[in-house]
């Protein structure tokens, strides 16, 4: 959750540059994450698992170099594609959303709750208790309709709700603290030694289409809302291997095995702000704290922003595209340098992020009870990892409660109490259907979805 | 609750085998239940609409104690919980977090922050040196980054020490 950091620097920035600096970081976690996924077959962020099968094979047998090379082109390849997709279909989809009214954002929703739950949690009882925590935390404060307080338990802290910086904070970077004081030494892999750096030309040719394949695998993944990069990922390798005709190759180090979830995460990551920035429904995690980082800055988005606030979308994409090459050239030549951060030692890097956390939320609200919170939700955020509860639902809870409520009642206001309202346009019915399939299908199908184990180290 | 020295694989046919889950659930009815209730003490205005005040808070505790009867009936294997030593850490960085969050606006963020930060470096890796080095060097620096990089309002000295 590298994002998180830049959260806190980007309080003392304006609006734009915030944004810049937000979604620079948003791409960059996308293509860092295989670093330390080929180097030391420890994922650097849940999408980049993938990476590790073939990559981490790869450096073990002396190409750690190519397999970095070789995956850092397969990421720009998906990210500049899926760049220009959102170009030319945010544009679309925002003309779609003027058709949705509020029994339609409700199922949408609803949907983007169910596919999450379904597609990345192991079991759908606990993804949907932790979207339950999430609603459940976004009621309390004053009530958007009638401006009586609710769930407050008397304390005025509790007037305004629960922040969702505080919770997303307090969940990512807090958890880690006490997870990582419990796996201390267990999670320790013998990195491999970095060759000489050079382009492995050979590889990219013979990968090119894997990589071209693999970003409308991962684009489309991820536009679905809630489904995300893990999923575009999975599915980029997964295909990839069974169209193969070496197929038992793959998982031993093969180049394409590197590109494709490489080429497809980072499509995903472009393919999730589509539904982000038209519909205001984040596609994934990483995507909830961009939405996060935009509702702070007083930017809503929706089918709206882009006629009223054509500058933000356009200024975004536009830092996308330039993050893109930036990151080429960063990734490429510069490989060396991250590698060197990856060394940074733990007691210096934990209580680091900690202060970087605590103090991004203090002047943020100038509040202890809102650092008090934090450390409650860090400490919950450990608790639900240990019993495999997912936590993204959570801050997607947070962040999509009222919204989701309030299109519940606007829509009941509408149709004057008749429930079946819900259910009266074509785009709803097909959201519920798609919600309801989003959340059964994944029982059934999972065995096909089960996550391979990572590499022995 | 913490603590279970013993974090090898479950026994099954224990009766207790698989009580991380039930506690949860049990934990979560409870929590859903005094949820609801609280939610049925909402203050409710004249200006209503169909739906209510109480309606969205009532599904949620309801779908929660579904989700939560599930887990008592059809538990996930425990989870390997830390050791006694392990979790007193972890209490131990909780209590450390608490210290720093009550501390910061009497105290300012230098001195806190330097404490704060060598503790749970100590945590990590007990090597007393480091984590002084590593409290030390990530207050003051971050702080120089805070306040004169980003403008951030943070206080270095709190009133409690400025006056």
């Amino acid at each position: 959750m590298a994002i998180l950091i830049p959260l806190a620097f980007s309080f003392g920035l304006d609006a734009t540059q915030a944004l810049v600096l937000m979604t620079s970081v948003y791409y960059g976690a996308m293509y860092g994450g295989r670093i330390s996924s080929i180097l030391l077959n420890i994922p650097g962020d849940e999408p980049a698992l993938m990476t590790t099968l073939d990559g981490y094979p790869m450096a073990k047998q002396g190409r750690a170099a190519d397999a970095l090379v070789l995956s850092g082109v397969a990421s720009f390849v998906g990210a500049l594609l899926a760049t220009i997709g959102l170009m030319l279909m945010a544009p679309i989809l925002a003309k779609v959303a003027y058709l949705f009214g509020p029994p339609e954002y409700f199922a949408l929703y609803l949907l983007a709750f169910c596919t999450l739950g379904g597609v990345s949690a192991k079991n759908q009882a606990k993804a949907a208790i932790a979207s339950m925590i999430g609603l459940g935390i976004a009621m309390i404060g004053l009530d958007n309709q009638t401006g009586m307080p609710r769930l407050t338990f008397g304390d005025l802290h509790l007037m305004d709700g629960i922040d969702f910086l505080v919770a997303i904070v307090g969940l990512f970077a807090v958890t880690e603290i006490f997870v990582f004081i419990e796996s201390h030494g267990k999670e320790s892999a013998i990195g491999v030694k970095l060759g000489k750096i050079k382009v492995p030309f050979k590889d990219i040719a013979h990968s090119f289409f894997a990589m071209l394949r693999s970003t409308v695998i991962g684009f489309v993944a991820g536009v679905l809302p809630g489904a995300g990069a893990s999923l575009g990922s999975f599915l980029a390798y997964m295909s990839e291997k069974s169209i193969a005709r070496d197929k038992d190759t793959f998982g031993t180090g093969n180049p394409r095995g590197v590109a494709a979830p490489e080429a497809g995460n980072n499509a995903a990551a472009g393919g999730a702000l589509v539904p982000m920035l038209t519909l205001g429904v984040p596609g994934s995690g990483t995507t909830a704290v961009l939405l996060a980082l935009l509702l702070t800055l007083n930017i809503t988005p929706g089918p709206l922003l882009f006629d009223e606030r054509p500058e933000v979308v356009w200024g975004l994409i536009a830092a996308l595209l330039i993050a893109n090459f930036v990151l080429l050239i960063m990734n490429v030549p510069l490989v060396r340098l991250f590698v060197k951060i990856l060394s940074v030692p733990a007691w210096l890097l934990l209580p680091g992020i900690t202060m970087i956390s605590f103090a991004g939320i203090y002047s943020l609200s100038g509040s202890s009870f809102d650092l008090l919170l934090m450390t409650a939700f860090g400490l919950l955020g450990y608790f639900m990892r240990k019993l495999d509860v997912p936590t993204v639902p959570i801050i997607l809870g947070i962040l999509l409660g009222k919204n989701m409520e309030d299109s519940l009642r606007r829509a009941m206001v509408i149709s004057d109490g008749d429930w079946t309202y819900l259910f009266s346009s074509g785009i709803s019915i097909g959201l519920w259907i798609a919600a309801v399939a989003g959340f059964i299908a994944p029982m059934f199908l999972r065995n096909l979805l089960r996550k391979p184990t990572r590499p022995q180290s | 609750m913490l603590t279970n020295d013993s974090p090898g694989p479950e026994r099954p046919g224990k009766f207790l085998a698989r009580r991380s889950d039930r506690i949860f659930g049990a934990i979560m009815i409870a929590i859903a239940l005094f949820y609801i209730w609280s939610a049925s003490q909402t203050q409710v205005s004249f200006l209503s609409d169909p739906v209510g005040s109480k309606t969205f808070p009532y599904i949620v505790g309801a779908v929660s104690i579904l989700c939560a009867l599930i887990f008592i009936l059809r538990p996930d294997p425990d989870p390997p919980w830390p050791r006694l030593a392990t979790s007193a850490k972890i209490a131990f960085a909780v209590v450390v977090l608490i210290g720093f969050a009550v501390s910061l606006e009497p105290l300012g963020f230098i001195i806190p922050a330097a404490v704060a930060s060598s503790l749970i470096s100590y945590q990590i890796s007990p090597k007393p040196f480091n984590a002084m080095a590593a409290g030390v060097g990530l207050s003051v620096v971050l702080f120089a980054i805070f306040r004169y990089a980003l403008g951030l309002g943070l206080a270095p000295f709190g009133r409690a020490l400025v006056g």
